[in-house]
């Protein structure tokens, strides 16, 4: 499975749910498969994704989803620590893992290879941390939802992208309806 | 009152319940009084741009954020300033240490505060500079208007307006 192939199963999970994506590919598919206002897609500003969802996680009270590349979380390694040392039980950190920058070419990234970003956030002091199968993505998904605490999933993917395009929606229109659906 | 409670009081009457924090010699007090209040709800973060990250999200939840950091922070920050906050018109109060400015002790830091004003202008940021404590009688309106146009602004703070390196 690839990416695009996790986002179409789990979209059905989380289209209810905040869910803050990151940059480049992984957004222009999540927003071609299952666009809502409920999504927060990020244009630029790689490695972010897991920052703007653990503040939005602390701020308020809603469940947030924060979707991750490997590649970004290698970017903005931090928040990793972060993350562990305030915790909020409202958000789940979903790191699609497919060893590669995907939007950029593939190139391969070092989690592909021997470093492991389930071992790195647990040894940060993250506490459930669920490193799974691309294929068991959507119930680990369901299981932290169901839990009410905070959660890291490691999902194991194949490289690769869908052919998805990219994202016109202006960004303050982005942020501004994203805003009303976290107030609604 | 301490200068150090005064920007705190200025942060707090403004509604600002999220603080960042990147450690600086300048800032401790600041640090320590963001720490201490039970109103504001104080993350330290490891580098500037993860700590707009968590400001940016802040906010869209709800809380009125700041960020607390060195002007060196600014060469860090550039992307996630013009890519995340001003891109998708976001207001962030930056709450700025100006380090290399008159009576700096460390020669390095005056390579980046050379650029400090020339980076904030050229990202159209709008730039206060604290250069004696009653500056700091602007910070509440300076905090209102960054909510009222939704922008990042800057506030310096040099070494003459916190009295010194001490010993240093």
């Amino acid at each position: 499975m690839i990416r695009s192939e996790i986002l179409k199963e789990i979209a059905p999970v989380i289209r209810d749910q905040l869910v803050v994506c990151n940059i480049g590919i992984p957004s222009q598919e999540l927003h071609a498969i299952d666009d809502q206002p409920t999504n927060f897609y990020m244009l630029g500003t790689m490695g972010l994704a897991s920052s703007i969802g653990l503040g939005l996680a602390l701020a308020q009270d809603k469940k947030v989803i924060a979707i991750d590349g490997d590649g970004s979380v290698l970017t903005n390694f931090g928040t990793l620590p972060t993350i562990a040392n305030n915790v909020a039980d409202n958000f789940i950190l979903l790191i699609v893992d497919n060893g590669s920058y995907g939007s950029t070419g593939d190139q391969p990234t070092y989690a592909g290879q021997k470093t492991s970003l389930a071992a790195v956030a647990s040894a940060c002091g993250c506490e459930n941390v669920v490193e799974c199968r691309a294929e068991d993505t959507k119930q680990a998904i369901e299981d932290a939802l169901a839990g009410n605490e905070m959660t890291i999933i490691v999902a194991k993917c194949e490289s690769g992208n869908a052919k998805m395009p990219v994202i016109t929606m202006d960004p303050v229109v982005i942020r501004d309806r994203f805003m009303k659906a976290v107030q609604a | 009152m301490s200068i150090h409670s005064k920007i705190v009081d200025d942060l707090v009457a403004n509604d600002i319940r999220f603080v960042t924090t990147v450690p600086c010699k300048q800032l401790a007090g600041v640090i320590d009084e963001v720490e201490a209040r039970p109103e504001i709800f104080h993350i330290p973060s490891n580098k500037e741009d993860e700590g707009m990250g968590l400001c940016a999200g802040a906010w869209m939840g709800g809380k009125r954020p700041a960020i607390i950091m060195q002007n060196t922070a600014i060469g860090v920050t550039i992307n996630t300033l013009a890519t995340l906050i001003q891109y998708y018109r976001m207001p962030l109060p930056m709450l700025i240490s100006y380090r290399g400015e008159l009576r700096e002790p460390v020669a390095c830091q005056v390579e980046m505060a050379v650029h400090t004003k020339a980076l904030l202008a050229q990202l159209n940021i709008p730039t206060y500079h604290f250069h004696k404590e009653s500056d700091a009688d602007e910070l509440d309106t300076i905090l209102k208007y960054t909510f009222m146009c939704n922008k990042p602004v800057a506030i310096l703070t040099d070494a003459s307006f916190w009295g010194g390196y001490g010993d240093q």
